[in-house]
């Protein structure tokens, strides 16, 4: 069979392989390359070492965003786990429209960034209009738009998750422990939160890497407003290679130490996947 | 005694669920209302009812229609979406296919190559994936097609491996033993036992490429916009924001989405369930 299959290489392979080679592979080497060397076209690149990353280092902006972002991602992987597996033992009670709630919660997840942000733009300043300010006002402001937008969109997406779990969770097992007298508290901490372990450990994956690469939201929402207070990692890398004339190299460096970053956060969970497909 | 306290507990628990959907359908609701309301009013009190005084038809769709060009940018964001989402759905699997059946160095490395793109976020490669598409002329509607192909490629063959280990390999040997052409076979035997993986995969790469703003607006952003693109473009330079059509032209960019929700509800929760490999 591999010796048939081999000669149709050029059919199966080539035409991914050269989308691959073209979008990934040639951008990726590149970039790496140019984090390296001061350009404004890539053409006229010229090596300058480690400078670029001494800049990047040592701005303020990118400083500011690497200290939000991780402050937004906390916040926001701990509310939005709580809230969905909350959420997640509510709708698996089994009493009426449990179906319909979860078709409910689902659904911001669906809507992109940009149309979320706006959304919510409206929503939030419509609150604030009582104290006579708007969602630029104050960084903090921003903060908290941005953490409540990112649980309404990815509560429900956690929340399926969270079910499947816990749909997991033999009910023998809970039954038995009612007959002994267990308390539903010592129930969930005791039998459904140690069954649900692997969920908790995609969830928390997937909220961090997710709050980390945030950009279309932070766009839309704030634009980073006031005076880039409210950027985050990605929308200054933006800012860094579209904003500034000739910073294209230090928003390279940029893209790669937020690469490295994000990279640190995924590789865990791909691994742990991986490691479980060989296990079934 | 008991039946009964646990009946109104279940009640409790349904009506305090009820609020909350209804509060967490509010903001899209909210914003339904205020496409209806003169542009002036919307700011002022974006929680009040349209009134008499406020109501303003169907003013604000036809601002928002003519000024942003939203339904070109529907155009756009179709054609793009329907055949990247093809063409990413057919060549992957084919690619999957042949490196999970050919087991030399070759396969191993382009599987853990596609694997680590999935980790590399799109900033990484932004700005020297803009120079390379613009040199080679893919900043259009169809070159556009090939650069979602290769920068999706990694989690859609990423995940059509996972599932072609565990398709049994005696079928494809047997089909092919009786003189059918690998292409025969994989169209024939191996396409339709793929099928559940596809409808995973397909639902992943519609949702990320429909929704997504930053690569089409960089590449093809100037000469056709997307309906993301459209919706930012409408807040324009100056910071002032024609609020009555930014209300309408949300609406209209919700509502293709609400449809295609409703239409493959199923599939669309275990497909997202099951893409959470990706980080």
């Amino acid at each position: 069979m591999e010796k048939i299959l081999k000669r149709y290489f050029p059919l199966f392979v080539l035409p991914t392989l050269i989308a691959f080679t073209v979008a990934f592979i040639v951008p990726f080497v590149l970039g790496g390359y140019l984090s390296f060397t001061k350009f404004t076209t890539v053409t006229d690149a010229k090596w300058v070492g480690i400078g670029n990353y001494i800049k990047a280092f040592s701005n303020k902006d990118f400083l500011s965003a690497l200290w939000f972002t991780a402050r937004f991602a906390i916040v926001s992987v701990l509310s939005i786990n709580i809230f969905a597996f909350a959420l997640a033992l509510l709708l698996t009670k089994g009493f009426r429209g449990t179906n319909l709630f979860r078709t409910i919660f689902f659904m911001p997840n669906l809507i992109g960034g940009i149309v979320l942000g706006y959304i919510w733009k409206l929503i939030i300043n419509g609150f604030l209009q009582h104290w006579s300010v708007t969602l630029t006002y104050s960084p903090s402001y921003g903060f908290w738009g941005l953490v409540v937008l990112m649980n309404w969109q990815m509560i429900g997406y956690m929340m399926i998750i969270y079910i499947a779990g816990i749909q997991s969770v033999p009910d023998t097992l809970i039954e038995a422990a009612k007959i002994d007298g267990a308390t539903l508290w010592r129930i969930l901490r005791s039998i459904t939160i140690p069954l649900v372990m692997p969920s908790i450990t995609i969830c928390m994956f997937l909220t961090v890497s997710n709050s980390f690469k945030l950009f279309d939201q932070n766009l839309a929402l704030t634009a980073g407003d006031p005076a880039n207070r409210t950027s985050m990692l990605a929308l200054d890398i933006f800012n860094t290679f579209y904003g500034k004339v000739g910073w294209e190299g230090v928003g390279q460096a940029k893209a790669v130490i937020f690469f490295i970053l994000v990279a640190l956060i995924t590789l865990p969970q791909l691994l742990l996947t991986r490691s479980k497909e060989v296990e079934q | 005694m008991n039946k009964i306290a646990s009946k109104i507990g279940e009640w409790i628990l349904f009506v305090f669920t009820l609020a909350l959907s209804i509060l967490f359908l509010m903001p899209i609701l909210v914003v339904l209302m205020n496409s209806f309301k003169g542009k002036f009013y919307i700011s002022a009190a974006p929680f009040k009812l349209p009134t008499v005084g406020t109501f303003s038809g169907i003013t604000n769709y036809i601002t928002g229609l003519t000024r942003t060009g939203f339904l070109s940018a529907f155009g756009y964001s179709v054609f793009i979406t329907v055949f990247s989402v093809s063409v990413i759905v057919l060549l992957t699997a084919m690619t999957a296919w042949y490196i999970t059946r050919i087991d030399d160095k070759f396969s191993k490395g382009l599987y853990y190559l596609f694997a680590f793109s999935m980790i590399v976020p799109f900033q990484m490669v932004m700005f020297t994936l803009t120079k390379v598409a613009n040199t080679l002329k893919l900043d259009n509607p169809i070159g556009i097609i090939l650069v979602y192909l290769g920068f999706g490629a990694g989690l859609s063959a990423f995940m059509f491996c996972g599932f072609v280990k565990s398709v049994p390999i005696e079928v494809e040997e047997a089909a092919l033993i009786d003189g059918g052409t690998p292409v025969q076979t994989f169209f024939q035997v191996v396409l339709p036992m793929l099928k559940p993986i596809m409808i995973t995969v397909a639902i992943l790469n519609t949702m990320w490429i429909w929704n997504d703003y930053l690569l089409p607006y960089l590449l093809i952003g100037n000469d056709y916009k997307t309906i993301p693109i459209a919706i930012q473009y409408l807040k324009g330079g100056y910071g002032s924001i024609d609020m009555g059509a930014m209300m309408a032209m949300l609406v209209l960019a919700i509502i293709p989405i609400i449809i295609f929700y409703l239409c493959c509800q199923k599939y669309i929760i275990k497909g997202v369930a099951a893409g959470a490999v990706k980080g």
